[in-house]
């Protein structure tokens, strides 16, 4: 066991954990933020997405003790302006179907918008493939994050 | 309800503030709403002075039930969406038979009587607003929440009308809207379950957080059939976190297994205790199964006569031509995102349960799955549940062996439990599909006619694996699901199953065993269409003898297409159509080559037919959904066993359909159905076979088995 410090959305969270937990496993059962989701325990699904410095991580492969308390961790949970554009580019083309892979699908998303504000259609492909949906909710994905990289680049210029 | 009844009833809801109930019994496929005694009180709307609440017994796992099931009431009842706060139910008494999702069937089976409560509401609370004012019910009206006198321009929220509402006679047959005047119904709302599920605030069973909470993971036997002897769990417990290591039993149909839970403070301990485990099973001969010695036992069987479904005419009769074909499919898994989970509180007698299920009526009491309670030995009124949003379902939480072995476990610690299965667990473990296989046998006249048809299912059945006395000499109905009833008008016909003996759980998967068996059925009209030099979509319409709903589904497929028009060189088309208990659709896959000679599915036209459509954004969804669910099941690895243990465990040796794997979806939705029909599974059972049909168009190679065995993009 270890004391470990975690900067979740801009907010410092103290833990007791053991060091090699993953930080899926601290997010949603030690701080208390359920929105960040267990799918397969593999990196291979990617309901587990959330952004480590903006960068699109998958939490169940990544040990808490890995992260220092300098390490900005952002959730579903955490609200910059970017995400909240993808939020609302979502609700527009009513996206989910269950819900339960969305939570990753907006992180990398947003992490995605963050690192090229104006995708393709095969960038957004590329990038998200590693995204599962089991309800098949892909091409309103594609048309969401669209919408999004134009809203995104409508704010900044105003 | 008799007056002196509900009174009672009200002095009852009269302690919870001022409320008002309506009780209407909600009985499965009724079409007109039974008015029900306080006994059997079902209350799906409440209004008092904190608002209206609605509440939706169709557990929401994605098919839009959260949204549908208000949209029907609130239509009738004249609110807006944003007027009302909408509940899922948990299985509680008052809410009826109905508490459960599958088939397609909310709005198939819902769609009157979910209107006609909301009807009966409003016809309650305009007349106690007239008795009021002291003027005829005809001259108010309803609107937004409010009951309005427009001659001397009073009104009325429905808040302040709730008591003396609640003392109005229930109306036996209320009127019901003309659909002209829908202001939701039939339109792109939006769905109220979305911005929940966008800011991760939706929970789900998973999300369950209980005081005190510890945490499982469960060791079942890896041979299916298998059970457990010993176990040693002396290293584990020295796991930093662990707390106890117990056995607990799983029952899922007439099967059941024991496993070996670790139960810790964390879930990370409970793994890491798990792994220390040392376990002795007991696998009863099944660690020599192979699933390609049962394949080999599937194509043997298919030499007997078997159980008759459908005959028609006589096959017997001479034919010019007789066409035979054998085609496979395996067993596949549900794959729902959301592992199976469930956290248990057991306290003295009572139990409590938080979970994602689809049918909430049998976890706490007989309903549409059996009775959960009484396979424990539980009392049903010492159950309570606490039903969240269902992170996927598809079939596999039809079935509640996974909160079985909660309680199991639960029950023999002081805390709550959360069971939390792996991915590996929810894959490897079952339910799964059947596999079906089907010897298929036509007849062709001289003048190319098709006279006779038989379609002969082999396949293990899913009463023999619910139920331990199952008489194995009778027809599986479920087995043979849509093979007599498509609308083609063959004078000679026969169907028939035949059954094969298997050891492995089976489960509902999205569309049942039309998942498969239009597979077969399909692929084999178009290969009598090509044996008859005919048009595989003309051939289809050619042999509707009458104006049936498959024929216009058809017809409208001829025209979104472009059928008449060639594509262009390299690419190449394939039909298929599907009519079953959960509705009909019909579609067209278009293919093409790529240029390392691999497969690519370019784009998918969907027909559906309903006969109404509460929600088209939505019903598009679910056909996007469906198409992309029987995409993953068509190419990708099935589940098979090698030494009585699944070979597949995780997204990556089992794969689901990825977005770069996904086509375009061109989705058609015809309301002029001659019933209501489903929407959830439709979209599903056509494409595979279009798919088939597609390949064969493109490549001359007729594919007959499931995953098809060609490379794809």
């Amino acid at each position: 066991m270890k004391t470990i410090e975690l900067s979740i959305n801009q907010k410092v969270h103290r833990i007791e954990v053991d060091p090699e937990m993953p930080l899926l496993w601290a997010i949603r059962d030690i701080v208390g933020l359920k929105g960040t989701k267990f799918g397969c325990g593999q990196g291979l699904c990617g309901a587990c997405t959330v952004q480590l410095d903006g960068q699109a991580i998958r939490s169940c492969q990544t040990p808490v003790g890995s992260i220092t308390a300098k390490q900005k961790i952002t959730t579903i949970e955490g609200t910059s302006r970017l995400e909240k554009i993808v939020q609302a580019a979502w609700i527009e083309h009513q996206v989910p179907q269950c819900g339960y892979c969305q939570s990753g699908q907006i992180m990398s998303a947003t992490a995605l918008l963050k690192s090229n504000p104006k995708p393709t259609e095969t960038d957004i492909e590329n990038y998200m493939s590693g995204n599962i949906c089991r309800c098949g909710t892909y091409a309103r994905i594609k048309s969401a994050i669209q919408t999004a990289a134009k809203n995104a680049s409508k704010t900044v210029k105003s | 309800m008799s007056l002196e009844s509900r009174r009672s009833f009200i002095k009852k809801a009269g302690a919870t503030g001022l409320t008002f109930w309506l009780g209407l019994s909600y009985v499965k496929g009724a079409s007109a709403p039974v008015i029900s005694t306080a006994k059997s009180l079902t209350p799906f709307i409440k209004i008092d002075a904190s608002g209206i609440t609605i509440f939706n017994p169709n557990p929401e796992m994605g098919q839009g039930s959260y949204q549908a099931v208000a949209s029907m009431i609130a239509e009738e009842l004249e609110v807006s969406l944003d007027q009302i706060t909408i509940k899922n139910t948990s299985g509680e008494k008052e809410f009826g038979a109905g508490q459960w999702a599958g088939g397609s069937s909310t709005v198939r089976e819902g769609y009157l009587t979910y209107r006609k409560i909301g009807a009966s509401a409003k016809e309650m609370l305009v007349k106690a607003a007239s008795q009021t004012w002291g003027v005829s019910p005809e001259s108010c009206t309803a609107k937004e929440g409010k009951v309005l006198h427009a001659a001397t321009n009073r009104s009325l929220k429905y808040e302040e009308l709730a008591e003396a509402a609640s003392l109005v006679e229930i109306p036996k047959e209320p009127k019901l809207k003309d659909p002209k005047d829908f202001k939701m119904l039939g339109k792109a709302v939006k769905r109220p379950d979305i911005p929940l599920k966008v800011t991760g605030k939706a929970e789900f069973g998973i999300d369950a957080d209980v005081p005190g909470m510890l945490y499982s993971s469960v060791e079942r036997c890896p041979v299916i059939g298998g059970t457990l002897k010993s176990f040693d769990a002396s290293a584990a417990i020295k796991v930093p976190g662990v707390v106890k290591v117990v056995s607990a039993e799983r029952v899922i149909g007439k099967y059941s297994s024991t496993g070996v839970a670790v139960i810790a403070k964390t879930y990370w301990a409970a793994i890491q205790g798990r792994k220390a485990l040392k376990i002795d099973w007991d696998t009863k001969g099944f660690e020599t199964f192979n699933s390609s010695d049962y394949e080999n036992k599937l194509r043997a069987l298919s030499k007997e006569e078997g159980i008759l479904d459908k005959q028609k005419g006589s096959v017997d009769l001479p034919v010019n031509q007789v066409v035979e074909s054998f085609y496979e499919t395996p067993m596949v898994a549900h794959h729902p995102l959301e592992p199976m989970n469930c956290t248990v509180q057991v306290k003295g007698k009572k139990v409590e349960i938080w979970t994602s299920t689809q049918v909430p009526v049998s976890v706490t009491g007989p309903g549409m799955m059996g009775s959960m309670p009484a396979i424990l030995g539980i009392n049903p009124e010492d159950i309570t549940l606490h039903a969240g949003f269902i992170g996927g379902g598809f079939g596999r939480r039809l079935y509640f062996d996974y909160i079985v072995e909660a309680i199991n476990v639960a029950k023999q610690v002081d805390s709550p439990v959360k069971v939390v299965w792996s991915r590996e667990d929810t894959t490897t473990q079952g339910p799964f599909r059947p596999m079906t296989f089907s010897k298929m046998t036509g007849g062709l006249s001289e003048k190319n006619q098709l006279v006779s048809f038989q379609h002969k299912v082999i396949s293990p059945g899913f009463m023999d694996s619910a139920m331990p006395n199952w008489d194995k000499t009778k027809l599986d109905s479920m087995m043979t699901e849509g093979i007599s009833s498509q609308e083609y008008d063959i004078p000679n016909m026969k169907n028939s199953f035949v059954f094969a003996d298997y050891h492995v759980p089976m489960a509902a998967w999205r569309s049942v065993t039309s998942s498969t068996l239009a597979f077969a059925h399909e692929c084999f009209i178009d290969e009598l269409a090509h044996k008859a030099q005919k048009d595989p979509l003309d051939f289809r319409i050619d042999l509707q003898s009458t104006n049936t709903d498959t024929k216009r589904v058809l017809k409208k497929l001829r025209e979104i297409t472009n059928w008449d028009k060639p594509l262009p060189a390299g690419k190449a088309r394939g039909v298929a159509q599907w009519d079953f208990f959960a509705g009909l659709s019909a579609q067209a896959v278009e293919v093409s080559l790529a240029k390392n000679g691999a497969v690519s599915v370019d784009k998918v036209y969907v027909v559906i037919d309903l006969g109404t459509v509460v929600n088209p954004d939505n019903v598009k969804a679910q056909v996007e959904g469906a198409v992309l669910m029987a995409l993953s099941a068509a190419i990708h690895p099935a589940i098979t066993l090698k030494n009585g243990v699944v070979e597949q465990k995780n997204f990556d040796t089992t794969p689901v359909t990825r977005m770069s794997e996904a086509p375009e979806v061109i989705v058609e939705i015809i309301t002029e159905g001659t019933k209501i029909k489903g929407v959830g599974e439709p979209g599903l059972p056509p494409f595979a076979p279009a798919l088939g049909n597609a390949i064969f168009a493109l490549t001359k190679k007729r594919l007959r088995k499931l995953p098809l065995e060609i490379e794809f993009v």
